[in-house]
């Protein structure tokens, strides 16, 4: 008896142990969760009790670290390596768990983590080639020794933070997801900067091109996916003339026959809204003669936040803006001479190449008619709980072979391999370090010629009161055509033939219309020297942010704030009308008639207690559907056409026979579909009104901010009371939109506002979590504390001091 | 009475101590020991280290959480689920918590009871 006791409770034990101890799928282990001294309710505190007096390996100075009341770090240190050893442990201190998580994610690392529902995931981001761009930056970003000094320190900045951990100190999702930090490198720095070439220049059609043309030839293409369409107000303003380039040479367009395939299986692209407005005046359109610039790049919403705030000081340079967790300086700011922004050019540089294999093998493919051996890459991707996934990824001259008979199922001989700008190896992290102290144009100008992908709209201001747009990145110089379809791996004239010199890159600086402005449209007009063709340009934000700076004399401040809100949904403007005069009211049943009176007297703008938006933007999701069912249908992945293009079709081309409807016998037009689509609109809103009430357009979008790992909806916030939608000045749809508002004006200091959806502590048991997300949806900003020394505290909530270690 | 007062206060000291070294089974090696040292009968060798380690557990986490205005405990609540309610998660904390010491608590008097002659 006493031993059956003994064995029982000695099994008891055991079980007991190995219950609170082990994770279970996504449950995280209990005991090692829940227990007050090493779980959960470690993190449970706001301000992270940071130590007044850290020791820091390999500082030369001390560093002091002025908190605002946002939370908000102002660093001053005595020179560079101290002051970005400073900002990797300030970052790792606040944004850990994000740091490593997202370089994870660019490396195709998930599955270590998170098991084998990444494999997908991983395989893709190693067949993408991330790895393989982020090897090819850090050897450019190596030929120069004091910026490897400054990623080295920021890199030494980072791991000082992580070696002072105890697990009992480790941010929440490792405690989620059972696993430790680990080391910082500088390679995760190149791979962060993949991270967002991807996010921004990792989109492009040319497969899904390529079938539509295989189905539908190229009349069709050309009228569904015109190079320009037919309103265009560019970057680079019109009256920009091209004749300082002198003589522009472009390669022929070769001979032969490009291939015609069908390729299915695609990886998803990135977000279609990932974009940006940015804009700026010069002295004669700012109503105080200094120039007046803004920004907001337009991401996806996540907790936390992909920017980081901080003012970055040494006795040379004093720079304030936000940082990419993981890159050392500031990505979009300003100084006390220049202010910079970004939105993304979208371009194309991404191309495919149909690969002809020798054999089996894989060993041997057709270049120039002559077989050339392949490299291969065998990717080891490590799964949690499971054994490790071995992937082979062959590479070509032109890139890695990513849809092969492996990945998709392609014939065994056949591959489709990828030549990308973000494989080119830049130096991205060199033009942010140089433009952080840049002191004028000239300077400015000069610190672009590193960066590589993704391309960028460069909007630049400064104290001076020069403005200048430059479209940042290194473009292939196309033949007429080149890359807008799959290319023949075998033809030499296929391969890109080299680069569109620096100097060409479409730009210009104090234009006589007074100020410079991107939203992700066009980059110029057809006179342009170059091939550039439509690869997604949006056509809406960038007509309505130009009209209003064409709509008066000056501007200040509380314009710029108003323009950053702006809800005007220009689309809607350009194609409800037409809609609604076009509509068979004889159709309607009395609350479709209800629904029409409320969007007939909408005035286009989307805002949150708008209930003609909500119609509105039902309408149109259904319409769109309708009227391109054959693609959604087709068994091959198919591109859409753009909106402006679909509304020019509807308006000018109402019988295409795109306008049908495949299930129904009948044959319908563009007016049949405005009465389906609106009553099939009409029955989406009743039951969403069944189900959640009011249909407001706020309530109805619900906006919503989530956590990194599949919006938790514990970490997450949603029901955001905030307008706009994705087309719109203010693109906030429901989990995309402006991830970073800044307003500069170059004033002796400048003046600043700036707001982001979040909150500087990346721990979800902080109050600075998420506590600027209200002021964001209200339309709010923070009023930007720009510290010119040391010597005034005022707005100072604490001070932490970094020191050398004895 | 006497012997409950022992093991209790036992416990909770053993447990301090090693909570300061050892991860989060420190609890059970505390009630293991106490159990093997103080002797409890019946379903008080289990109950005593229970409610021993329960009690560190709901004021430790309580005096964490309460100190932030239990922001992140709402959250956790939410997470796993119950309902976002802190106080009830605190609960559940010092469940689990004595749970693992009840048993670790039982399992040493049962070495005790099976190693000691004096027992029988």
């Amino acid at each position: 008896m006493k031993q059956f006791k003994f064995i029982l409770s000695l099994l008891f034990s055991v079980a007991i142990f190995y219950g609170l101890n082990t994770k279970f799928g996504s449950i995280p282990p209990i005991g090692k969760f829940l227990n007050p001294y090493t779980g959960i309710w470690q993190n449970e505190r706001s301000t992270e009790d940071f130590k007044d007096l850290s020791q820091l390996d390999g500082l030369t100075s001390p560093v002091n670290v002025h908190y605002d009341e946002a939370l908000i770090p102002h660093v001053f240190a005595q020179n560079d390596l101290d002051l970005y050893r400073a900002q990797g442990y300030i970052t790792a201190q606040h944004r850990l768990w994000q740091l490593e998580f997202q370089t994870r994610a660019s490396a195709g690392r998930l599955s270590e983590v998170v098991g084998s529902d990444a494999i997908r995931f991983d395989r893709g981001q190693r067949r993408k080639g991330m790895v393989f761009g982020a090897e090819n930056a850090l050897e450019k970003m190596k030929e120069i020794p004091e910026l490897v000094k400054n990623l080295e320190a920021y890199r030494d900045g980072i791991n000082s933070y992580i070696s002072s951990l105890s697990p009992a100190d480790y941010p929440l999702e490792y405690k989620l997801l059972d696993y430790s930090p680990e080391p910082w490198t500088l390679k995760k720095t190149a791979l962060l900067l993949m991270y967002m070439t991807d996010m921004l220049a990792g989109g492009d059609s040319d497969l899904k091109y390529t079938n539509f043309l295989k189905k539908y030839g190229k009349e069709r293409f050309d009228l569904f996916f015109p190079d320009f369409y037919d309103v265009n107000d560019p970057v680079i303003p019109s009256e920009r003339d091209w004749s300082d380039f002198g003589e522009v040479s472009s390669p022929d367009i070769p001979g032969g026959d490009s291939p015609i395939a069908y390729v299915s299986g695609l990886l998803p692209k990135p977000h279609p809204d990932n974009g940006s407005n940015n804009w700026a005046v010069g002295p004669e359109k700012s109503y105080s003669g200094n120039a007046i610039l803004a920004n907001d790049p337009h991401l996806g919403l996540n907790l936390p936040s992909i920017w980081y705030a901080m003012q970055l000081a040494t006795p040379e340079k004093n720079t304030f803006g936000v940082t990419l967790p993981g890159a050392a300086g500031i990505v979009i700011g300003f100084n006390n001479d220049i202010s910079w922004g970004v939105t993304n050019a979208t371009r194309d540089v991404k191309d495919w190449y149909k690969i002809q294999f020798k054999d089996k093998s894989r060993n041997e493919y057709l270049h120039n008619d002559q077989w050339k051996a392949t490299t291969k890459k065998i990717e080891e991707i490590g799964i949690r709980g499971e054994k490790t996934f071995y992937d082979t990824v062959v590479y070509t001259h032109h890139g890695p072979v990513t849809y092969d008979a492996s990945f998709t199922d392609n014939e065994e001989l056949v591959g489709y391999a990828m030549k990308w700008a973000g494989h080119l190896g830049g130096n991205n992290q060199q033009t942010l370090l140089e433009l952080n102290k840049a002191k004028n144009y000239e300077e400015y100008e000069a610190a672009l010629t590193h960066f590589v992908a993704p391309a960028q709209n460069f909007i630049f201001s400064s104290a001076d009161g020069d403005i200048a747009l430059w479209i940042q990145g290194k473009f292939p110089n196309k033949w007429e055509g080149q890359g807008k379809f799959l290319l023949d791996g075998n033809n030499p004239a296929h391969d890109w033939q080299g680069f569109i010199p620096q100097e060409h890159n479409a730009h210009v600086k104090n234009p006589e219309r007074g100020f410079v402005s991107s939203a992700n449209q066009h980059p110029t007009d057809e006179s342009y020297p170059y091939y550039v063709f439509n690869d997604g340009y949006e056509a809406y934000r960038n007509r309505v942010i130009n009209d209003f700076f064409r709509s008066k004399e000056k501007f200040d401040i509380q314009d710029f704030k108003d323009l950053h809100n702006n809800n005007y949904n220009l689309k809607a403007a350009e194609l409800l009308p037409h809609m609604i005069q076009n509509l068979d009211i004889a159709q309607l049943n009395p609350e479709e008639e209800m629904l029409l009176g409320e969007v007939g007297a909408w005035d286009y703008y989307n805002e949150i207690d708008k209930k003609g938006a909500t119609i509105w933007e039902r309408w149109w999701i259904q319409i769109r559907n309708m009227v391109w069912d054959e693609l959604a249908k087709d068994e091959n992945d198919m591109p859409y056409p753009f909106a402006y293009q679909t509304i020019y079709l509807l308006k000018n081309n109402p019988n295409d026979k795109f306008m049908d409807i495949l299930e129904t016998p009948e044959i319908e037009t563009a007016s049949d579909l405005f009465i389906l689509s609106f009553k099939k609109a009409a029955a989406d809103i009743k039951s969403w009104k069944d189900r959640n009430g009011d249909y407001a357009w706020g309530e109805y979008k619900s906006t919503y901010v989530g956590h990194l790992l599949q919006a938790l909806p514990a970490l997450s916030r949603f029901n955001l009371p905030i307008g706009g939608n994705s087309g719109i000045v203010n693109a906030t749809s429901q989990n995309h939109g402006p991830s970073w508002r800044m307003i500069v004006e170059m004033s002796d200091p400048p003046k600043a506002f700036g707001i982001y959806p979040g909150g500087q502590s990346g721990n979800p048991g902080s109050k600075y979590y998420d506590d600027f997300i209200d002021k964001w949806a209200a339309g709010e900003y923070l009023e930007i504390l720009f510290m010119q020394d040391e010597s005034s505290k005022d707005g100072i909530m604490f001070t932490q001091t970094l020191t050398p270690k004895q | 009475m006497k012997s409950f007062l022992s093991n209790f206060s036992l416990t909770l000291v053993l447990a301090l101590v090693f909570s300061l070294l050892l991860p989060w089974w420190s609890i059970m090696l505390a009630a293991f020991l106490s159990g093997a040292i103080v002797r409890l009968r019946k379903a008080s060798a289990f109950v005593v280290p229970f409610l021993a380690i329960a009690v560190f557990w709901i004021v430790y986490a309580w005096l964490l959480s309460s100190a932030n205005d239990f922001i992140l405990a709402e959250k956790i609540a939410v997470l796993l689920p119950l309902g976002g309610n802190a106080v009830l998660l605190i609960l559940v904390t010092g469940i689990v918590g004595g749970l693992a010491a009840g048993i670790a608590g039982l399992f040493g008097n049962q070495c005790r009871a099976l190693f000691s002659q004096s027992d029988q």
